[in-house]
């Protein structure tokens, strides 16, 4: 079972903040996560553009900038359509659940600790939520847990 | 509505349904196995007997339940389906995840 929160950890053998440009500068946060942006990240302002990724050319790119804290923290909203095939892909994204992608860093023994969080797919507070998983359904936590496990496994 | 709209409003529709402790609880109690009655979803809830039928109409909605009558008693049974396609959903992105991840790092660690 899934939850609808998404966790991911990562060291990186790069000084926070190398991390953070990589991650805050719009040229450089297309370049890996392979969209074209038309202009800089700015808090509260929705981010533009199209992805470049190979065969998802056709995919309009927005996200509403959340947070920007130095080196700590950057997050956005966007939403989620998760068929990007051509035939599927869709013109408004209205009507698509939004999530909230919060990148945050940590100083480590070897460089910087990347946590990954995507949450909100439904609408109940994180807590909550967890609580209401960890009691009634210990196969989404579980899941959640292999993946923690996979992401560990492979850096 | 062409299939894709109908599913991704299903989607909503299935993410909003499981949004909520209580119908949370129940399609846990639904996932133990046999059809049960609103009788028997509302006993060792604090709910009553008709916060628990509206829920019911909530889960029904999405397709995550269906009712199903055994003689003269009306049971309401699970519908894992939706939730096993959320289950694909969330695997999907979290994939995506872990390659963008790696990207991220390959440009970072140079």
């Amino acid at each position: 079972m899934a939850t609808d929160r998404i966790e991911k950890r990562v060291e990186l053998k790069a000084p926070v903040a190398r991390v953070w440009k990589a991650l805050t500068d719009y040229r450089e946060f297309g370049e890996w996560f392979r969209v074209k942006l038309d202009g800089p990240f700015v808090v509260g302002e929705i981010s533009r553009g199209h992805m470049t990724y190979p065969g998802y050319e056709h995919v309009k790119w927005e996200a509403l900038v959340q947070k920007m804290e130095q080196e700590r923290v950057f997050s956005f909203t966007w939403p989620h359509p998760k068929s990007f095939e051509k035939r599927d892909a869709p013109v408004d994204y209205s009507a698509e659940p939004k999530t909230l992608v919060e990148f945050r860093l940590e100083k480590s023994a070897t460089g910087t600790l990347l946590v990954l969080t995507e949450s909100g797919f439904d609408k109940l507070p994180a807590d909550r939520r967890d609580e209401a998983l960890r009691r009634n359904d210990g196969g989404w936590t579980e899941q959640m847990k292999s993946i923690g496990n996979y992401v560990a496994k492979n850096p | 509505m062409s299939r894709r709209i109908r599913k991704q409003r299903t989607k909503a529709v299935v993410f909003a349904a499981l949004g909520d402790e209580t119908r949370l609880l129940m399609i846990a109690k639904l996932k133990l196995g046999r059809p049960r009655s609103i009788a028997q979803l509302t006993a060792g809830s604090r709910l009553t007997r008709q916060a628990i039928t509206k829920h019911l109409r909530v889960l029904e909605g999405a397709g995550l339940v269906h009712n199903v009558r055994a003689g003269r008693e009306s049971l309401f049974a699970l519908d894992p389906e939706p939730i096993e396609e959320l289950r694909s959903y969330l695997e999907r992105v979290s994939a995506d995840w872990d390659e963008a991840l790696r990207r991220l790092q390959a440009f970072v660690e140079v």
